[in-house]
């Protein structure tokens, strides 16, 4: 039972890295119709902007913030290098686009910093605290933490919030909410710096817990594309309860199971949803065509 | 069999056969083999060429599923895999004899291929790139750490080759025959049912679906293909280099196929060829480039990019599109015969009996309660106004929408439940309000599809037959001589027509034409209106569906009037449009 509790807390650590960037993910999706599969090399680039300007001396959250300012930066980039001349295409050679970006990206950091991974410290001084028969990691807590707040961020923001509502009206109807006067590359680019920074602090949150190394991206952006899936495509409640689920999955399936095929879980979980439940948990919201 | 064959009179004009036409195509890869056995190559050129020609075959298979039929495959480096390990335990660990394992190959890649595309392709493109990468990732992971069957990260060694081919030299020479006989395959495809059902799949799949193609078998086909493809290619690979191990056949190879494909141009076999020689030959010049760990594949990232960005057909494409433009000009193919049409007769006097049909969207009721019932040989209209649930009744009827209620049976056959391209077998032909065409192919290839329905009793055995009639059907709505021209360059007005052609070229039992004159200037109306007078003079019953009462109250002899999903007035042409009800519905009531 003690174990049980133990690796529901884990999972649900891991879970929530899972589900920040699956929102980054159905963000990106929702306002342009594309899945970006570079969303985990974000993830990356930013644990290792962190690694950087630690290793230099700087404080922790100036690092943070600098670290995060570069993945805003990079959403820029990503948005005007990559999906900006191909908007007008079809989803196709977008993904093949995407998915050459992640491969430059995640090369681009190998060549430049080699092939060892690196540690990066956790915010806390404290490793944790013993609560019951269950230890709490302070990195888990605060990785739990920052997705609750993000979690209420987003729902405020973009229910609440004029910003918000216009990138919502983006993502249901382009053309239409260009005709009200609604900037719709400017939407999009906000979209892209939202979601590379939620990957970013998805990555910069989950460096300390493993290691710092270029293939962290691909693996994490694929369990969270297989949480979008099984929580609902496109659903951004889907995705968060989606990315949980995994966790926790793949927590007790390492731990009772297998660990070589831990990775392997969350693809089995996915190939069922696909076979069985493909609309997902939440079911994914497809207008029929006409 | 033979007694039905001579019922059928031989075209005027047989063109050679196809072997003899491809004549040079199999002296030059002859040639090729040749000097690939002849030439005393070194042991490093040797080893290049012969990762080329394996390679190349792999990326066939892309070439297939992404440039033939527009699905993505982001796991071909598995199959590829797949193959090679069948043929490295087959030979070093069971000692099984090298073409029994280069056959279970292919065997095996074929089941994983179909197993694959058919839990997902019924699913849109990013859950197949999706799952192909979670695939890719699932059989590293097994080859990595099933030690005990795989050798695990050690890989496999002593791979032997067959005893016929023992040397490098004479291996190399067979790899390459076996790369000109897939490479013709693969070349050959397009022209062939069911190369010609994945180009349809790729342009359009709506379109595709209610001209009678299994879209679902069409694309887990291109799939498995494509597996069978990578399997073999690993296979060979396997056979050639005699050790492979896990790191071979990771996701980075399966990206490098993809960029090969990308880079000599998707849709084409010579292309594959160019871009996987390319991305063989430039890294060896470029050698220095490994030294940096990552360098390397950021370049590949980088130029993935770049090609999309800004060769989107590839190195090939460049060339072959010069050729289509050429060919747009060359002469369209004679025309034996006027068209014919004769629509099947089995049921009784009504051709399309609908009852009771509704569909709900949520709480919106579309269409509800509606009752149709077409008159064999007549020409019906189905009207209403805006919002009244007409293309919805269409919808419904062609099997894009599943019917919420209600029975729809055609010349005797309930086709309630059956999916669009049963129904298109079963005898229905439809047209589209938005023209959907398969933009990619020329007028002819278009029509070609049409002709193809399965059950169309009106066309001969064979290619020529095939195109006989689609030129028939062509030349019935007057654009004959253009058959070779590419759907981009008619008119609006034109392409409604083709749209007709293809719809007409299957003989149908029936006709649904969804607002043929929208969009069509007046000169165009009287055209229309004079090819449906042709059509309804051959017997051909066709339900319309349009707001242009002018043509409708001419060219229809019945009408239904359709509002708020429900059937207000149902009779003779004139008797309806003068019903009160169906003037206030038009007009608004007083």
């Amino acid at each position: 039972m003690d174990l049980i509790l133990q690796l529901l807390f884990t999972g649900i650590g891991i879970g929530a890295v899972y589900a920040l960037v699956a929102l980054g993910f159905v963000l990106i999706f929702r306002a342009t119709n594309v899945v970006n599969f570079a969303q985990g090399e974000f993830s990356m680039v930013a644990a290792y902007l962190m690694v950087v300007c630690v290793e230099l001396g700087l404080p922790y959250w100036l690092s943070f913030v600098i670290a995060l300012a570069g993945m805003a930066l990079l959403g820029v980039i990503f948005n005007l290098g990559v999906y900006y001349p191909l908007r007008h295409r079809t989803y196709l050679p977008v993904i093949i686009a995407t998915i050459g970006a992640s491969i430059l990206l995640s090369n681009s950091v190998l060549a430049i910093y080699g092939p060892q991974p690196q540690v990066l410290q956790g915010w806390f001084d404290t490793p944790g605290i013993q609560l019951g028969p269950v230890y709490l990691d302070s990195q888990y807590l605060l990785i739990i933490g920052v997705t609750i707040l993000l979690v209420l961020f987003n729902f405020w923001f973009f229910e609440k919030t004029l910003l918000g509502k216009k990138l919502q009206a983006t993502s249901q109807d382009k053309e239409m909410a260009s005709l009200l006067g609604i900037s719709v590359s400017t939407m999009i680019m906000i979209t892209f710096i939202y979601s590379a920074v939620l990957g970013g602090l998805a990555g910069i949150l989950v460096a300390p817990v493993l290691f710092v190394s270029i293939q962290m991206g691909s693996t994490i952006a694929l369990k969270a594309f297989a949480a979008t899936i099984i929580g609902g495509f496109g659903d951004v409640a889907g995705a968060i309860v989606g990315g949980l689920a995994l966790g926790v999955i793949e927590t007790f399936g390492a731990a009772y199971i297998s660990v070589p095929y831990k990775d392997g879980f969350a693809f089995l979980v996915l190939i069922a949803f696909l076979v069985f439940r493909p609309q997902g948990i939440f079911g994914e919201r497809v207008a029929e065509k006409a | 069999m033979s007694a039905s064959d001579n019922m059928i009179p031989a075209p005027a004009v047989r063109s050679k056969p196809l072997i003899i036409r491809h004549l040079p195509y199999f002296i030059g890869a002859a040639v090729l083999v040749a000097l690939a056995a002849g030439m005393q190559f070194d042991g490093y050129i040797l080893n290049i060429l012969l990762q080329a020609t394996t390679f190349s075959i792999a990326v066939f298979g892309l070439s297939v599923v992404l440039g033939l039929c527009g699905q993505i495959n982001l796991a071909q480096a598995a199959f590829f895999g797949f193959g090679a390990y069948a043929v490295g335990l087959g030979t070093a660990d069971l000692h099984l004899n090298f073409w029994l394992c280069l056959v279970g190959a292919c065997a095996i890649t074929l089941v994983a291929g179909a197993f694959l595309g058919m839990s997902t392709l019924r699913l849109g493109g990013h859950y197949l790139a999706m799952v192909t990468i979670s695939f890719q990732q699932i059989v590293t992971l097994v080859m990595i750490n099933a030690v005990g069957v795989t050798h695990g990260p050690d890989g496999v060694a002593n791979i032997r080759r067959p005893e016929l081919f023992q040397s490098s030299q004479s291996y190399l020479a067979f790899c390459v025959a076996m790369l000109a006989i897939v490479g013709y395959l693969v070349w050959h495809l397009p022209d062939t049912k069911l190369g010609r059902a994945m180009r349809a799949v790729r342009d359009n799949e709506l379109a595709a679906g209610v001209n009678g193609i299994d879209v679902f078998r069409t694309k887990v086909s291109a799939f498995a293909v494509c597996a069978v493809l990578g399997g073999l290619a690993g296979g060979l690979f396997a056979g050639g280099f005699a050790y492979v191990s896990p790191d071979q056949f990771s996701f980075a190879e399966s990206i490098q196929f993809l960029t090969m494909s990308l880079l000599g141009g998707v849709a084409s076999p010579i292309g594959s060829v160019i871009g996987t020689g390319l991305l063989i030959l430039i890294p060896e010049w470029l050698r220095f480039l490994k030294s940096v760990p990552g360098l390397y594949l950021a370049i590949y990232g980088l130029s993935v990019i770049l090609i999309i960005r800004f060769m989107p057909d590839g190195i090939w494409g460049f060339v072959s599109d010069a050729f289509t433009r050429w060919r747009a000009h060359t002469k369209a193919p004679p025309v034996a015969g006027a068209l014919h049409l004769k629509p099947a007769t089995t049921g009784g006097d009504i051709v399309l009996e609908v009852t009771g049909l509704s569909k709900h969207f949520g709480g919106l009721k579309a269409v509800d309660g509606v009752d149709i019932a077409v008159k064999r040989g007549s020409v019906h209209a189905l009207i209403g106004p805006n919002g009244s649930g007409k293309t919805t009744t269409l919808n419904v009827l062609s099997g894009l929408y599943k019917a919420t209620s209600g029975k729809i049976v055609l010349d005797g056959t309930d086709i309630t439940n059956m999916a669009p391209h049963q129904r298109t077998a079963a005898g229905l032909g439809r047209t589209f309000q938005n023209i959907r065409l398969f933009r990619s192919m020329t007028a002819l290839e278009n029509v070609e599809i049409g002709a193809e329905r399965p059950g169309n009793t009106m066309i001969g055995k064979g290619d020529d037959a095939l195109t006989e009639r689609a030129m028939e059907a062509l030349t019935f709505v007057g654009l004959g001589s253009r058959a070779n021209e590419l759907i981009s360059s008619f008119s609006y007005g034109h392409q409604r027509l083709i749209e007709i052609a293809r719809a007409l070229a299957s003989n149908p039992t029936l006709l649904l034409l969804d607002e043929p004159a929208a969009g069509l200037n007046s000169t165009e109306k009287l055209e229309l209106h004079e090819l449906l007078k042709r059509i309804a003079a051959q017997g051909l019953t066709i339900l319309i569906i349009d707001h242009d009462m002018t043509l409708v109250s001419e060219a229809a002899q019945h009408i239904t009037v359709l509002n708020f999903g429900r059937r207000i007035a149902d009779g003779e042409s004139m008797a309806v449009l003068r019903h009160p009800d169906v003037v206030s519905a038009y007009l608004g009531s007083e």
